[in-house]
Formats: C-alpha cells, sequence, structure tokens
C-alpha cells in the first residue's frame, strides 16, 4: 500500500462516526432501493412465468347461455390462439367451521385433465377422478384460511340443493392469484373461494348440458386486443354476453398491476431521498476534510502531486465510506426484499414466490451509490484541486462574521452571548443550515407520509364500513326476483329493516368514451347502505337520471345534463338514453347509481329485485344464517363486519413491519445529519470551544454552543415536514387506481405527533453522541495545535 | 567530503530570474510583494535570503519553486522557461526537481515520519532510500513515529528528510528554523549544510536571522519587494560556529 493510501485509511478510521454516520444513510438508500426493485422485479418475474407456464388468458367474457358450437365461431375470430368454455356460478356454501354461510365460485373443468388456459397448480391432492359429481379442487388460499385438508368435505347448495362437496385437491391458478369477490374491497378468503368441478357436473345441475356461460382466450402474438373484444362482443351479444374485459379489467390482474406501479415508483422515489441527503452529508463531511487538511495538500502539491492524484484521493474517501453503506444495504435490502416478498404471499397467491434479487439491481445499485458520492464529492474535491500550492499553505482566514439578519431584528438583546454564537454560526452558513434543514424536513416527511397511509385507509373503512355500509347482511339472487320478496326477507329471523337494490351490467357511451358499469338502482333516503362522498356528505338519489362517480363521469368527461347512452348487458339488452342528474366525489370505486323505480323503468320492467341488504338482531343471527343457507334463491350472503375483521388481522402484521421499517429509515436521516452537523461544528470550532472552556465555560454551555445550532435546524425542519409530507402524500394519492379507490387526503392528530415524536428523538440520540465527545474534549491538545 | 569554501560563482546558473514583479490584487488595494526582481542562483551554492517580515521572501522562494507564477517577468530553469508552464507543467517540474521545507513542517500528521517521506519516494524519478534519507538527518531511531509523537526539530528534519529523499536539483527552505529554539534550529541549518555539501543540491534558505547569513555562499537582502544587495561570503562559517 502507498503512503497516499495509507493516509486515506487513518484519515477514515479518524472520521469513522461521520462516515458510519453517512454509510448508514446511503445503506438505507440502497436497502430501499433493493428490497423493492427487487421485490418488483420478483414479482413481475412470478407473475410473468406464472402466466404463461399456466396460460393465464388474455380476454374474459361472461354470457347468460351459449351452446357449445358457439366456440368454433369464437376460434375464428381472426387472432384468436386458444378458447376455454367453462361453466361458471356463484353458489353459498355451509362451511362445517362456520355458522355463516360463505361464499364460492364454481369453475368447471373438464372431465380428464388436459392443459387448459387458467391452468391449475396443484398444490396439495389431485385432479377429479372421471365421472365423479362431487369431488371437488378448492383455491389455496380459501384452504389455508380455513384449515382445510384433502378429504374434508362441506356442503353447498348447487341450483337450490345442498350437495356435499369432497376435496379431492388444492390449487392456485393465475385468474385468482388475488382472490377476490368480485366488486369487495379487501379479500375474506375464509368466507370467499374458488372451486372447480367437474364440467359434467356443474353443467347437468345449472342446466348448461352442451352449453356455456364463461369464455377466456388467449390471442395470437401482435393481435390488437381491442378488435377482438369487438368481435367477441358481437358473437356473445345475442346469448347475454355482459361484455368482454382483457387483462388490464380483471380484477386479480389490476389489483396486482396497481401495486407493482406502486411499488415502483416508491422503489424509485424513496431511495432518492436518501441518496440526495447522502450526497449532501458527503459533502459537508469531505468540505471540512478538505479545509482541515488544505495544508497537507499545498504541500502534496508542493512535491509534486497532481490535481488529478489529489482529486481522486478525496473521491477514494467517498467511495469508500459509500461502499461499505452499499454493500450493507444491499444486503439488508435483499433480507427487506425477501420479507417483503413474504408478506406480498400472504395477499398474491403464487405457486412459487422466489425471491431474487437479480444482478441488474444489485449493479444498479452499486451505479447509483456511486453516483451520489461522486455528486456529494464533487465540490470538495474541486476545491481541493483548484486549491493553489502557495495558497494552501498559509492557514485559512478566520470566518468573517457579520450581525446576521436575525440579530438586526434586535434580538440578541434577548439573548445570552452563548445563544448569540449559535445565531451567528447558522446566519454565517446559511446554504449549509438550509440543506441541513431539508434533511430532517425529508425524514419527518417520510414519517409523515407513511403514517398518512395508516390515515388514509383508517377513513376508508371509517366512510365504508361504518358510514356507508350500515346492514349486517347482504343477499344477492341467482335472478332478479319480484318486489314483494322484500316481505319475505323481513319475514326472515331477527330481520329488522330491509332495504332493496337493483343492480344490473350496463355499458355507458358518451360520444366515443364507452365504459363498462355495475349500474346499481338503490332506495332513496336508504339508511342501510347510504351514498356518501369523500368528505362524509349523504347524496340523496334524484328521482330521475344517472348519478355517476367522479372518477368515471371524468373518464367519459361528462358534466351534469349531458345525455348519456346505457347499454344494458342483460334480458332484452335495451339501449337508452339518460340525463346525468349529478356526479359524486367518492372514495371507492367507480359507480353508476339511480332511484331504483327510474331503473326499473328503465329497464321496462315492473317493481324487480337483484338483491337486499338486511338490519339483523344479532342474537337471533345464527337461526338467519341457517336460514339463508337453506334459500335457494340466494346466490350470495355478504357479511360486512366480518370481512373487515378479516382484513383488519391480514392489515395488522403489514402495519408492524412497515411501522418498524418507516421509522428506522427516518431516524438514520436524522441521525445522519444532526451528527455529522454537530461533528463538523465540533471540528470547525473545537478550538474555540476549547478556548472557551479555558476561560471558565462549563461544559453544559460548551454543548448548547455546539448542539443549540442543530436544535434549531430539527426544530425549523418539523413544518417543512409536514409540508412536504402533505404534497408527497397528494404524489401518492394520484398513483393508486381510481377504479379500485381513492384515498382521502386526512391526517390525523397521531401522524402529526408521530413525525414530530421519532425526529426529535433521533435527533435527541445524535446529538447526545456527539455532547460525549464534548466531554473528552482534550484543552491542551486542542490547543497546542496550530490552526 | 566536500571542503567547505566558498563556491565558484561562475559555475553555471541554474535559475535566471528576470524582471519579475508579483501584484497581489486586494479588493481596491494592490500589494507590490516583488518589484521586478533579477537574480541568478547558480549550481551547487547555498543562498540565504534575508529580509525583514513582509518584504517578499516567501513570495520570491515560492515562485522558484513552481507553487505561485509572477504577476510579469520571466523564470527560467535550466532550459524550462516556468513562465508560460501551465499548472500541469508546473506540478511536473516541482515533482521532478524541487525540495520544499517549510517553517510549520507540514508534515502529514496520519502518516509515520517514514510513511511521509516515501510519500514523497513513491513519485520521485530517482530518489534514494526513504530510510537512508532519515538515516542522514539522524533520525534512524524514529522510523514509526507519527507527527505528534516528535519533538519540533524533529519533526523538521523529517521535512528535510522527505524533501532531499527524491534527490531534487533545489532545495528551499522557508524559514526551516523559524518555530525553533536555538539548540535545535542549529541542528536543522547542519542538516540543511551537509545535505549541501554532501549531495552538492542547489540550495535556497529564507531566513529573517542575519547571523544564519554567514553559512552561505550568498546572501541576498530583500526588502520591501526589492532585491537591496547581494553579498558573496569569502569564509563561510559552518552552522556550528553561528551564534544568534
Ligand atoms: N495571498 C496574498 N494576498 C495578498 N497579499 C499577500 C499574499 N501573500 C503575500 N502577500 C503580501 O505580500 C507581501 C510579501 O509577502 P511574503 O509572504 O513574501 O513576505 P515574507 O518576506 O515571506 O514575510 P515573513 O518573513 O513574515 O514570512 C506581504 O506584504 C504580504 O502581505
Ligand atoms: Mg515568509
Amino acid at each position: 500500500m502507498n503512503a497516499l493510501n495509507k493516509k486515506l485509511f487513518r484519515d477514515f478510521w479518524h472520521l469513522r462516526g461521520q462516515i458510519i454516520a453517512t454509510a448508514l444513510v446511503v445503506a438505507c438508500g440502497i436497502a430501499s432501493f433493493v428490497s423493492m426493485q427487487s421485490t418488483y422485479v420478483s414479482l413481475l418475474d412470478s407473475q410473468q412465468n406464472y402466466y404463461s407456464a399456466y396460460r393465464f388468458a388474455d380476454i374474459f367474457a361472461h354470457l347468460k347461455k351459449a351452446p357449445e358450437s358457439l366456440k368454433t365461431e369464437i376460434e375464428k375470430i381472426p387472432g384468436v390462439a386458444v378458447v376455454n368454455t367453462r361453466v361458471v356460478s356463484e353458489v353459498t356454501l355451509n362451511l362445517p367451521n362456520l355458522t355463516e354461510p360463505a361464499q364460492a365460485k364454481i369453475v368447471s373443468i373438464p372431465e380428464y385433465q388436459t392443459p387448459m388456459l387458467n391452468d391449475l397448480h396443484f398444490l396439495r391432492g389431485r385432479y377429479i377422478s372421471a365421472g365423479s359429481s362431487d369431488e371437488v379442487i378448492i383455491s389455496g388460499a380459501f384452504a389455508t384460511a380455513n384449515n382445510f385438508q384433502i378429504g374434508d368435505a362441506f356442503e353447498a347448495i348447487i341450483n337450490g340443493r345442498w350437495r356435499k362437496l369432497t376435496i379431492v385437491g388444492i390449487a392456485l391458478t393465475p385468474e385468482y392469484i388475488y382472490e377476490i369477490r368480485a366488486g369487495d374491497v379487501f379479500p375474506d378468503n375464509k368466507r370467499y373461494g374458488i372451486l372447480w368441478m367437474n364440467r359434467k357436473a356443474v353443467a347437468s345441475a345449472f342446466q348448461m348440458d352442451g352449453a356455456f356461460n364463461d369464455v377466456t382466450l388467449t390471442l395470437a402474438p401482435g393481435v390488437s386486443e381491442s378488435s377482438v373484444i369487438e368481435n367477441l362482443d358481437r358473437i356473445l351479444k345475442n346469448y347475454g354476453g355482459t361484455g368482454s374485459y382483457g387483462r388490464a379489467d380483471q380484477q386479480s390482474h389490476r389489483f396486482i398491476a396497481n401495486e407493482f406501479s406502486q411499488l415502483k415508483v416508491q422503489g424509485t422515489f424513496l431511495p432518492a431521498v436518501f441518496l440526495g441527503v447522502t450526497a449532501f452529508l458527503l459533502h459537508l463531511v469531505l468540505s471540512r476534510l478538505v479545509s482541515t487538511q488544505r495544508e497537507q495538500i499545498g504541500l502534496l502539491k508542493a512535491f509534486g502531486y497532481t490535481n488529478f492524484d489529489i482529486g481522486l484521493h478525496f473521491l477514494k474517501l467517498s467511495l469508500t465510506a459509500i461502499s461499505s453503506g452499499a454493500v450493507l444495504g444491499i444486503f439488508l435490502g435483499m433480507y427487506l426484499g425477501a420479507g417483503m416478498t413474504n408478506l406480498y404471499a400472504d395477499y398474491f397467491h403464487f405457486p412459487v414466490l422466489q425471491y431474487s434479487a437479480g444482478w441488474f439491481v444489485i449493479l444498479f445499485s452499486f451505479f447509483i451509490s456511486f453516483g451520489s458520492a461522486a455528486i456529494g464529492a464533487l465540490s470538495a474535491v474541486r476545491k481541493a484541486v483548484f486549491l493553489p500550492p502557495a495558497e494552501a499553505m498559509r492557514p485559512e482566514p478566520p470566518a468573517r462574521f457579520t450581525a446576521g439578519f436575525l440579530e438586526n431584528l434586535g434580538l440578541q438583546k434577548y439573548l445570552s452571548p452563548i445563544y448569540r454564537i449559535v445565531l451567528r454560526n447558522l446566519s454565517r452558513q446559511p446554504i449549509k443550515a438550509i440543506f441541513s434543514t431539508f434533511g430532517i424536513s425529508l425524514a419527518a416527511a417520510l414519517l409523515f407520509t407513511g403514517f398518512y397511509f395508516f390515515d388514509a385507509i383508517n377513513k376508508i373503512i371509517e366512510i365504508q364500513f361504518y358510514q356507508i355500509i350500515r346492514n349486517d347482511v347482504d343477499v344477492t339472487f341467482y335472478q332478479p326476483r319480484p318486489g314483494k320478496t322484500r316481505y319475505e326477507l323481513k319475514n326472515l329471523p331477527g330481520v329488522s329493516r330491509v332495504e332493496v337494490f337493483r343492480a344490473v351490467p350496463a355499458r355507458l357511451h358518451f360520444l366515443h368514451r364507452t365504459r363498462k358499469v355495475g349500474l346499481l338502482g338503490a332506495e332513496n333516503n336508504s339508511d342501510l347502505r347510504r351514498i356518501i362522498d369523500k368528505n362524509g356528505k349523504v347524496f340523496n338519489l334524484p328521482p330521475e337520471g344517472i348519478v355517476l362517480s367522479k372518477s368515471l363521469a371524468d373518464i367519459l368527461e361528462v358534466e351534469k345534463g349531458d345525455k348519456l347512452t346505457v347499454e344494458i348487458l342483460e334480458g332484452s339488452r335495451p339501449v337508452r338514453e339518460i340525463k346525468v342528474a349529478g356526479t359524486i366525489d367518492e372514495l371507492m370505486g367507480m359507480n353508476a347509481y339511480m332511484e331504483i323505480h327510474a331503473l326499473n323503468r328503465l329497464l321496462n320492467e315492473d317493481d324487480v329485485i337483484s338483491g337486499a341488504y338486511l338490519s339483523v338482531d344479532s342474537l337471533k343471527k345464527e337461526k338467519l344464517y341457517a336460514d339463508l343457507k337453506e334459500t335457494p334463491a340466494v346466490a350470495g350472503v355478504g357479511l360486512p363486519s366480518v370481512a373487515l375483521n378479516s382484513f383488519n388481522e391480514t392489515f395488522g402484521k403489514t402495519i408492524g413491519t412497515f411501522t418498524f421499517i418507516l421509522v428506522l429509515f427516518a431516524s438514520v436521516i436524522v441521525f445522519g445529519v444532526v451528527y455529522n452537523g454537530a461533528r463538523i461544528s465540533l471540528s470547525e470550532r473545537g478550538r474555540e470551544l476549547a478556548s472557551l472552556r479555558v476561560l471558565g465555560f462549563t461544559q453544559k454551555e460548551i454543548s448548547i454552543i455546539l448542539l443549540g445550532e442543530q436544535a434549531v435546524l430539527t426544530i425549523l425542519a418539523i413544518p417543512f415536514g409536514y409540508f412536504f409530507g402533505i404534497i408527497i402524500s397528494m404524489l401518492v394519492n394520484n398513483m393508486v387506481d381510481a377504479e379500485i379507490m381513492r384515498l382521502p387526503l386526512v391526517f390525523s392528530a397521531q401522524t402529526f405527533v408521530i413525525s414530530f415524536v421519532v425526529t426529535i428523538l433521533s435527533a435527541i440520540v445524535s446529538g447526545l453522541l456527539v455532547a460525549w465527545r464534548v466531554r473528552n474534549l482534550d484543552l491542551i491538545e486542542v490547543l497546542k495545535t496550530r490552526e | 567530503m566536500k571542503s567547505i569554501q566558498t563556491k565558484n560563482t561562475e559555475s553555471e546558473a541554474v535559475f535566471h530570474i528576470h524582471s519579475v514583479s508579483k501584484i497581489y490584487q486586494m479588493g481596491e488595494v494592490q500589494v507590490h510583494a516583488l518589484r521586478s526582481v533579477n537574480l541568478d542562483l547558480y549550481e551547487g551554492e547555498l543562498a540565504v535570503l534575508l529580509g525583514a517580515s513582509g518584504s517578499g521572501k516567501s513570495t520570491l522562494l515560492n515562485i522558484i519553486g513552481g507553487l505561485d507564477v509572477p504577476t510579469a517577468g520571466e523564470v527560467i530553469f535550466r532550459d524550462h522557461n516556468l513562465t508560460q508552464a501551465d499548472d500541469a507543467k508546473l506540478t511536473e517540474f516541482r515533482r521532478d526537481h524541487v525540495g520544499f521545507v517549510f517553517q510549520f513542517y507540514n508534515l502529514i500528521p496520519s502518516l509515520t515520519a517514514l510513511e511521509n517521506v516515501q510519500l514523497i519516494t513513491e513519485i520521485a524519478a530517482k530518489p534514494m532510500k526513504a530510510e537512508d534519507a532519515l538515516e542522514m538527518v539522524g533520525l534512524k531511531e524514529r522510523l514509526n513515529h507519527f507527527p505528534a509523537q516528535l519533538s519540533g526539530g524533529e519533526q523538521q528534519r523529517v521535512a528535510i528528510a522527505r524533501a532531499i529523499a527524491k534527490q531534487p536539483d533545489v532545495l528551499l527552505c522557508d524559514e526551516p528554523t523559524g518555530a525553533l529554539d536555538y539548540k535545535t534550529g542549529k541542528i536543522v541549518l547542519e542538516v540543511i549544510e551537509r545535505v549541501n555539501c554532501e549531495l552538492g543540491t542547489t540550495t535556497a534558505v529564507i531566513t529573517h536571522n542575519a547571523p544564519i547569513a554567514q553559512m552561505a555562499d550568498r546572501v541576498i537582502h530583500i526588502g520591501s519587494g526589492e532585491i537591496l544587495s547581494i553579498e558573496k561570503n569569502e569564509k563561510k562559517a559552518s552552522p556550528s560556529d553561528l551564534v544568534w
């Protein structure tokens, strides 16, 4: 090792505290980059492998009923590769471990196992045996949630009759990576699952012999999706097709895609914050180093070391600091990434969710950390390189002090000399003060935004589950029922209130824009299912016209008063004109509402309902559940509060991990900024402070001078942190797929308090570490050395 | 070993300094640190620059050593014209030809005595062994001491070892004894003299201590940025005989 490198290592050792502080910030930046990007890549890889290996379909369509012979016609659509027809139906289940009814989607599979679209990946068990009519394969998440084993049995109402089904296999499918009931917000795997059964048995149970009611297909490479959708819709129109759609609108795919895109953005944004702070910290440390080593630099130059040698020397120092952080960050990132991938496995069900960091991510993380090192080192290295050697041999002139603007206000009268020193030091290096404040405020903003996310979810839950959904049970029928059914429901045990609804699939057209929706006819002045905007205001449906979620109105670019074309996708499929009676800014989903009678009139039907919301006496609900299980017309029973509980259970686990990482990351930023800031002050002013000690100032007073600066900056940073936090929250909001949900911009007092407390506490801890150094300030040593 | 006697001024001039001026612009005020200085330095001589504080000694030495450039005039070292040299050329010149000794030693505090010398031998074209250089200044026993563990005189001797280890053509010393006491100062001067004699290195020593001038071949008096007079010492004194 040459002498210059020996100097490098000894400088390194001397600066170890500051280098560690900086390296930790790098480590967090790289860890966030590696963990998120690698999780993203791992998920994307798993998804794509899964999709291709198990032939995830490109286009999906449901219809009322069509003869199997129609399949050949669909196959003839130009660009269609493989067509798969199925019989699919929602059924009510009676699970041995639940008093309340559960629900499942039955999906038919061929009698003999052959490769098919949306194919099954077996976790356990086997394929159904030929000719069986009571064997089922159940979905993995459903099995896990209910702890089902091969050989267990449960009951299902299939076409009005209880049928006992025996589990022979447990499987996954790319169609339900995110296993959630259509229209639900949160998955409830205990009460909703997928059942695969023999096509023959399903068909005969649902009067679908030689027919199908669901079709999925794949496209030949390079084929336009929209043209195939158009052709398919034309073919299915006469068979009650409810409109086909591509992967982008497939529920499972859509949730995953939304999650992926958020992960990707966060995996860019968060590291950028950290690496920005890193560059700033390196700048602080190196600039200071170059100042203290002016004379050494001058000497090296006097003896013929070139500018390049000297620039490289300081660059090496910053690269060494960074690479240790980067290595730590890569390992931490891989650890966190594996953990995150595991968390995702609770929500997304892949056959194998293989976590791998990938060479590209690792190489790239070195690249960006060196980039930030170079940026941070730039000005200090420049300073070292351009320092004229003769100049360098002279000690730096004493810092120039003037009365800062704060003092021009006349504030100094109220301050003791100690605090005046603090103020003057702050106003002497305003840029450094601004950057430090900015760095700390980013940490506060990070906390703020993180906790805002919980606020938003809580608000959604509050509005969705306590203000909008106020019924205990909701019931949907296989077929629309006459309005008087409401009285039968009212007579069920424990039911105190019934409100009915009518729902039809429809396609809304305005000019060339079009959108498929579920058109909901609801009772006016409903009490059990209210229509509420994001501010909690209750909306009453007008007697005529259609009311749209604002997000839907935005997509169609319609306003109140515009005339929409409504194409009903059920029954005789009428096409009508209807006026937009209003828009409502809602948090969840994209909805279209009408007053129920207005919808009945639009559909040219009498008083007809699709389902009902029930208010139930909790003491009698067991009896009600039992009765509902026995009611053949009922296709599904929803229990909102149960679904909420199960969501809270899963989400609670995520919150804990997330909070821990958030607090850790934010503390590291604060530590990096405050510790380095104070250490540099100590180095810049060691002589001054030692002189003050000699003059009789106490250790405490000295610490105030040293740390007062950092305290002012930290406190100043908090309001900015709130401000940036709010801005970032707004940006994050825009990233969420508006059709899934819109996060309300609400901030709880707790969010403000936690961001404050964590920031201040980390600053105090960092300050104490430096104060401990002040205690060990060697007066003689400091005064002896020549500045 | 050569005997101590005045060297022949007719021997070749190593440095030609012609009409060199240096003006520092301090805001509105111009400081004339050097005013049209003419000076030659000869092969193997030991020149002492004598002058009051602020007279321009360091400025002149820095220009000779390629640490600084003059505002006007010409500096020629052998066949190199330093006047037109850019930063890279000056660096090369310093690296290949010049050894510096400063008043405050300027050792790298994080390197040991030996390493401080090696720092320079590593980039020199024909260096002596770092250990030998330290032996020459009488510090063979102190190789692995850090600067903080050495006395001022010892530190200065390390600095001299560092300057001579590369076997420079010129040795430039700016108040090498300025920070040292009488006794230690003498030891350091002896070392400089030995180097000048044994290695024949052209040497310029700055001082404002008139008696030190007695060890020189030539004494150059500087005042207010000008050369006041140049005096040849017919009989050089040995540093050990100096009194100040
Ligand atoms: N960088 C500079 N900027 C402005 N003026 C300078 C600069 N360097 C030197 N001077 C001025 O030039 C003049 C000569 O300075 P120089 O350092 O050469 O003096 P010196 O003879 O070495 O003095 P001393 O014996 O005190 O070291 C002085 O008046 C000094 O103030
Ligand atoms: Mg001087």
